[in-house]
């Protein structure tokens, strides 16, 4: 029977490394879900992920057990994500006015039936990427757990460490630009 | 179509797009191994703290030693000469017997 989470935990702080490893492997295949949401190249991913889990290995004697453990890794997931996107904020700055020709067809179409196509959708996910991009990374963060994950505004509030009301003002704000930066890109079709 | 329908059609696209939840082949063991190289979890705080304690008492003896080497190096403070002077002395002894004039 495979080792409760407690049980390795309790190993790793009684000074036997080897105990992490199947924490490891029981959580990576989470740990790179989300880390895939915020970084897109493989290799800014694996450097996520392996931030990651050497954080929660440095700070394990500061797990409670309140929570269950996944809860606690998340949390340092979501943050350790958050804190790539910040580090990368410039490099990731671009013109969202650029569009490709098919992001430009969907938004085109996107009032009729052709848009549920397959190449229709793939521009659809290019220009959602690219909207998520151009935001600032509170607001990536905000959008991508309140829209994209559907989390609760509490949850979202106990995976950042932020308040609830910050993270209200932060979704609306968020919205809000996306707004702005969707009517720059066909500006004659939508003010 | 609205610029809220716009986005909202576009997050749920995204939403339908999970990213995958691929691992690379052991991947686990690459982590172990730079957990290898990282001091153990189950040590605290004062653990650290001593480690650090220790490691600085070389340095501080080495500063200590060369502070004491310093200080016997420089040559004891000579009397001001000035002080000992017999025309401030003959003024100090004057101030001495006047009230007894």
């Amino acid at each position: 029977m495979d080792a409760t989470d407690k049980e390795l935990i309790a190993a790793v702080l009684d000074g036997d490394a080897s105990s992490f490893e199947p924490l490891v492997e029981r959580y990576q295949p989470r740990v790179f879900a989300t880390a895939r949401r915020y970084a897109r190249r493989e290799d800014e991913v694996e450097d996520i992920v392996q931030e990651i889990f050497i954080k929660a290995y440095q700070k394990l004697s500061t797990y409670r057990a309140e929570a269950p453990f996944e809860h606690w890794l998340m949390r340092m997931a979501v943050r350790t994500c958050y804190d790539f996107l910040r580090k990368h904020q410039r490099n990731r700055e671009h013109n969202v006015t650029e569009i490709s020709a098919e992001e430009n067809d969907w938004l085109e179409n996107v009032g009729e039936d052709t848009t549920e196509r397959e190449a229709h959708r793939d521009a659809a996910k290019a220009l959602v990427d690219r909207l998520l991009e151009g935001l600032s990374p509170d607001f990536r963060l905000v959008i991508t757990l309140l829209e994209i994950e559907e989390k609760s505004v509490k949850e979202i509030a106990e995976l950042t460490g932020w308040s609830v009301s910050l993270v209200k003002v932060r979704a609306y704000r968020a919205r809000n630009q996306m707004r702005k930066m969707l009517a720059r890109v066909a500006p004659e079709k939508y003010l | 179509m609205k610029l809220d329908q716009i986005i909202e059609k576009l997050l749920s696209t995204a939403r339908k797009d999970q990213p995958s939840d691929r691992v690379p082949y052991a991947f686990e063991k690459r982590i172990m191994a730079q957990i290898a190289d990282l001091p153990s979890a189950a040590e605290d705080l004062w653990a650290a703290w001593s480690r650090l304690l220790w490691r600085a008492v070389a340095p501080c003896a080495a500063v200590a030693v060369l502070t004491a080497m310093a200080w016997f190096s420089v040559s004891p403070a000579q009397p001001d000469r000035a002080m000992l002077d017999p025309e401030l002395e003959e003024i100090v002894a004057m101030a001495i017997e006047l009230p007894a004039e």
